[in-house]
């Protein structure tokens, strides 16, 4: 089955690959306006949109209209950056990856 | 953002698990539209029909009814499900008329403007 997704650039496809492994784990997202929220992740996809679980919204105070948003889709544009849980960071994975798409796969 | 089937909707990244449901919109510029979502596409384009935009100042709010809305894909930050069994908002919250909340949103802008003015004054001051 040939999909649009063989027109992404292999890099990107190496980041759509990392951030799936990483489906299931907490993680942070911060976005562009300075929003952070807590979540599992549930899943992300080519445009590394994501969507999150159980959510929780790092100053909630601020963001009252938050309160009662339990799972919700985030536009991959917006984001500025995710933290990933230590456990779930394996960077000599990325790392040989990288060098492998570098190199012409 | 395929449409392989039913069970498969329910674990991918599209808004089809979100179809039919209560919604709140972030936009980029800062509104709050929630509503009923009836349409969607890969860009995240959405049509939110009973669509109502939320303003907050302090600890007021307003939901100002828009009717059907199309949102283009690029002003969307976060899109998310209401809960609801949760509160919408916190108890202390006051709900308050559109005049009111109008009334609200001018005060607190001028509040902002006067402390620019005057922080622009007082920039010969060099203080930092």
């Amino acid at each position: 089955m040939s999909t649009h997704l063989d027109l992404l650039s292999p890099l990107l496809q190496l980041f759509f690959s990392y951030f799936k492994e990483l489906v299931g784990k907490e993680v942070t997202v911060e976005l562009k306006n300075d929003l952070a929220i807590r979540g599992t992740l549930h899943s992300v996809d080519q445009y590394l949109n994501i969507k999150l679980e159980n959510i929780r919204v790092v100053d909630q105070d601020k963001y009252p209209h938050m309160l009662s948003v339990r799972n919700c889709f985030i536009r991959g544009s917006v984001v500025r950056y995710v933290q990933l849980p230590p456990d779930g960071v394996d960077i000599d994975i990325l790392h040989d990856a990288t060098r492998r798409e570098a190199r012409g796969g | 953002m395929s449409w392989s089937g039913p069970e498969d909707v329910l674990l991918s990244t599209s808004l089809a698990s979100y179809l039919d449901k209560k919604l709140l919109v972030l936009l980029r510029d800062g509104r709050k539209l929630l509503g009923i979502l009836r349409s969607f596409d890969q860009f995240a384009n959405v049509v939110l029909e009973g669509a109502c935009d939320r303003v907050i100042v302090g600890d007021l709010y307003c939901d100002i009814p828009l009717g059907l809305y199309v949102i283009r894909g690029e002003n969307v930050v976060l899109i998310g499900e209401l809960d609801l069994e949760r509160e919408e908002l916190p108890a202390h919250m006051i709900c308050v008329s559109a005049a009111e909340i109008k009334r609200a949103q001018r005060a607190e802008r001028d509040a902002t403007d006067l402390k620019g003015s005057m922080r622009k004054r007082m920039e010969f001051l060099d203080l930092d």
